[in-house]
Order: structure tokens, then sequence, then C-alpha cells
């Protein structure tokens, strides 16, 4: 299934998110997330204020709209950026798609 | 363009450039055990109605945790005692858990049922949980835990880890009766398939840390190795040279008279009763904040830095510990000191014999001569690491 703007993300109940010395945290809590279950992962700080929009509600075209109002950026680059974190978290199985 | 990346386990205290002000704490969920091994400094009767009604509740317990997480703290080590004797153990290890906490399990396995394997096995520490062995049969896993059936239970806890895919490993203690058992054990370790070789075997053990067992201390030591018998021992390991040149090329040198040159206070270690130590040995009244007082935030930024520039007073400590470049080699600490003599800064004599036992046999040191008379120890090192470079 090919990820689209249509789509709606939100969180995986099976990670945590932490915010700590101003870097996300994200860390595997159940079996079989991630690469490997010891690990922990951070985002950058494009991933990072994508991440904090992801509620499950709005559409990941609706995300891109709001941050390049917010950062004043191009619309298509945040457009490539959103899909481009959230498929990297839907491969290790971070976010979930509703 | 990747917009995550993966931290290695060792990097998890140091992200985005910055240390949090609390990397890992150690909570001791309580002193009492299933067992009642000759040689441990810590273990408490497991019915003690009384320290039971002392120990931390739950939820003093999840505030301590919560704490701990806004101070920036990734990693906990449940300990003991055997943790798994606390009916809330679930629920603390879920709770540390959901804060993003990995955590550090140390246990007998004895109280491994299927439901704690199948909850480790859904829900991962994100830490290889460490089970304590005392031995390889019924007789000798008995005579050291101090309790009829112990073995059969740590199998069973065991196979419970195994079937469902735990990662685990082994440690134990070098118990001077077990010594026929220990091919047997290395054998098995090998087999364990997240573990490999025994990375190390306590066999120089602490006395009671309480100090609240005379009796008790007196059995421990008579069951600690020998300078000599603690030599043999380590050298059995082909890699034993080279990994001490490597670590004393780095780690060795005369302390000067500030008492904590570990690392303790810059985490911290909770004793069952709420108590933050330095760490987890050190259980001197003067040493420890509690936390039903004060925040842990406090224990970490204000107590702790103060217990840390302490200075030596004691004549003895001063003319050899202070100025004995065999530091590194050398289990001295305040911990171990107030353990065997209620001060900070008494010279364990024990623990001095086993470190110069060490250094004679890495050539640092001649037959007749002590760590703290001798001034050219930059170049003994020196010759250790070339000796050792040349043998390769």
């Amino acid at each position: 299934m090919e990820l689209t703007l249509d789509f709606i993300c939100a969180p995986s109940e099976d990670v945590v998110a932490r915010v700590i010395e101003d870097e996300l945290i994200i860390v595997p809590l159940a079996a079989g997330i991630g690469d490997m279950d010891s690990e922990l992962y951070s985002l950058n700080e494009t991933g990072k204020a994508i991440w904090l929009h992801l509620d499950g509600k709005k559409s990941l075209r609706s995300i891109a709209e709001e941050m390049a109002e917010e950062f004043d950026s191009a619309l298509s680059l945040i457009e490539t950026d959103v899909l481009g974190l959230v498929g990297e978290l839907e491969k290790r199985k971070m976010v979930v798609i509703k | 363009m990747s917009y995550v990346k993966r931290y290695k386990p060792h990097e998890f205290n140091i992200l985005n450039g910055k240390r949090p002000l609390l990397g890992q704490i150690d909570i001791e969920l309580t002193e009492r055990c299933n067992n009642n091994c000759i040689h441990c400094c810590v273990n408490q009767p497991e019915d003690d109605a009384d320290l039971i009604r002392r120990e931390m509740s739950t939820d003093f317990i999840k505030g301590i945790l919560n704490e701990a997480a806004a101070l920036g703290c990734l990693s906990v080590r449940l300990t003991g005692g055997e943790p798994l004797l606390r009916e809330d153990f679930v629920t603390l290890y879920l709770f540390a858990r959901r804060l993003g906490m990995k955590v550090i399990l140390f246990t007998n396995a004895r109280l491994v049922t299927q439901e704690i394997a199948e909850l480790l096995a859904r829900i991962p520490p994100g830490h290889l949980v460490e089970v304590s062995v005392y031995g390889m049969s019924p007789d000798s896993y008995d005579r050291v835990a101090g309790s009829s059936g112990a073995f059969v239970g740590f199998r069973r806890g065991v196979d419970f880890l195994l079937q469902y895919k735990v990662p685990f490993i082994i440690k134990g203690p070098k118990i001077p009766f077990q010594q026929e058992e220990q091919d047997e054990l290395e054998a098995w370790a090998v087999s364990i398939p997240s573990m490999g070789k025994i990375r190390s075997s306590s066999m120089n053990f602490d006395l009671r840390h309480r100090r609240d067992d005379f009796a008790k201390s007196l059995r421990i030591a008579k069951l600690r190795a020998t300078p000599e018998e603690s030599v043999a021992f380590l050298a059995r390991d082909p890699s034993f040279f080279k990994g001490m040149a490597e670590f004393c090329s780095k780690f060795i040198g005369p302390p000067g008279d500030k008492l904590f040159v570990c690392g303790a206070g810059h985490g911290t270690c909770i004793d069952a009763y709420g108590k933050a130590q330095l760490c987890l040995p050190l259980r001197d009244s003067e040493s420890v904040v509690d936390l039903r007082r004060v925040s842990l935030k406090s224990a970490l930024q204000e107590f702790f830095p103060v217990m840390r520039e302490l200075r030596a007073t004691n004549p003895d400590y001063l003319r050899r510990c202070a100025r004995c470049f065999l530091r590194g080699l050398c289990d001295q600490c305040p911990a171990k000191s107030w353990a065997e003599y209620g001060t900070l800064d008494t010279p364990v004599e024990y623990f001095c014999d086993v470190a110069h036992a060490k250094a004679r046999y890495l050539g640092l040191l001649g037959e007749k001569e002590y760590g703290w008379e001798v001034k050219e120890w930059r170049e003994r090192v020196a010759q250790l690491v070339a000796a050792q470079v040349a043998a390769v």
C-alpha cells in the first residue's frame, strides 16, 4: 500500500515518545518495533515538528498545509518531508495508519 | 535524507550532545529474598513483615520513576533482594517501560512464571535480563542459596525465559566448593542464545553493606578468593593480560585524597525504603538522602556534589591509598571501606592485597614493592603496554 497525503496517521501505542534535552526520543515498547529492541530513535528537527502534528485525526495533507503556513515554507517541500518521515516510521511500525 | 536517527545502547546518556541530569537510576525494590545466599551482602528474610511495612509503596516508586523521567532518565535497574518478590513488580515494570525507560532486571529467576516470561517477551525490557546462578546441581545450588528446592525453581524460571526467547545472561559467584562446576557453568553459558562467555564472576565478595550481621560478614570473608586464587582465575582468560594492559593505560594512577573518584553520585540508587544513595553499596546513613523529604533533583544537584568533594583524613589512607597508583586495579572505595570498618576512608586490607597480587602478576610491581612507593608508575604502565604489543 503506497503512502499518500490522504492518509491519517498516529503514533503507535507500542512506542513511547519523550522530549529530552530538546531531542524527541522514540522508545520501542513492544516486541518487533524498530530494528532492535535495545535501541532508541530520535527525530531531526523537521521530523520532530511533523511528529508533534500526528494526532490520528488530521490527514497528512492537512498537516503539511498547517506546517507550510506555520513555517512559511513551500507546501511541496513540506509534503515531501511529511511523506518521507511517515514512510520511515511506518516501516518501523512506529506509526499506525488510521 | 533520513529523518530518524538510531541510538546504540551506549549512546543513551548523551543526547543532542548533552548529558541529562540523570542517565540511569537503580531502584532496589526490596532487600528481601527467597534465597539466603551464603555470600550475599544484602539479603533479608523473604517474609519479614516489618521490612515489608517499611518498603516503598507502589505510588512512591512511581513518583520516583516519574521524577527520574523528568530529569532525562532512560534506564532503570530493578534489583534487590529479589525484585520479583514484590507483588507490584509487573505494575512497576510496565510503568517504567511506559515512561520510555529500558529496564535492567536483576533476578535469581525463581519467581519467573510463564506470565512473567510472556510479559518480558511481549514488552521487552530493552536490556538483557541478568540472572544470578548459584550452582549447576540441586545440591550445590541449594547449599549456596541456603534454600531447599531453590535450584528446581531457578531452572523452571530459566526454562520459561528460554521458551519465550527472552534474552538473558547469567552471572554468579565463584564459591570455593563449586570449583568442579566451573567448566560446566561456562559450557552452559555458551549455549544460551543471548549470552556467550561469562563476562565476570564475583569472587572478591563485599561484606554486609549495612554492617547488620557480623556473623554473616565473617562467613562471607571466609568465602572470598585469596589474592592468588583471584589472579589465577582471571589469568585463565587468554584476553586478561591484553585487557588489563589497555585498562591500565587509561585508568591507573594515584587518586589523591578525594574519596569519590568513581561515578558515585552522578546517578543514584534508591534503597528499598526510599533513601537515595550515591551508589548501590554505600548505605552509611550520613551519605544518603531520604526522598520522603527531599526531591530526587535536590539529591542529585545539591547533596551528592557536596559528598563527592569529601576528602580522606585517615592518615593510613593518605599514606597508602591516596598515593597508590593501583587505583584502577583495586576495589577500595568509600562503600567497601564503610562495609568493612564503618568509615569511608580506611584501607581495606583484602582489596589492597588482591590489587597488589594483580599488579605483581602484570609485572607492575616487584615482590616486595607497594603501589604507593612507586614514583615512576607511568613508565611501568608503558612497559606493560609495550609488552602486550610485542606479544601480539
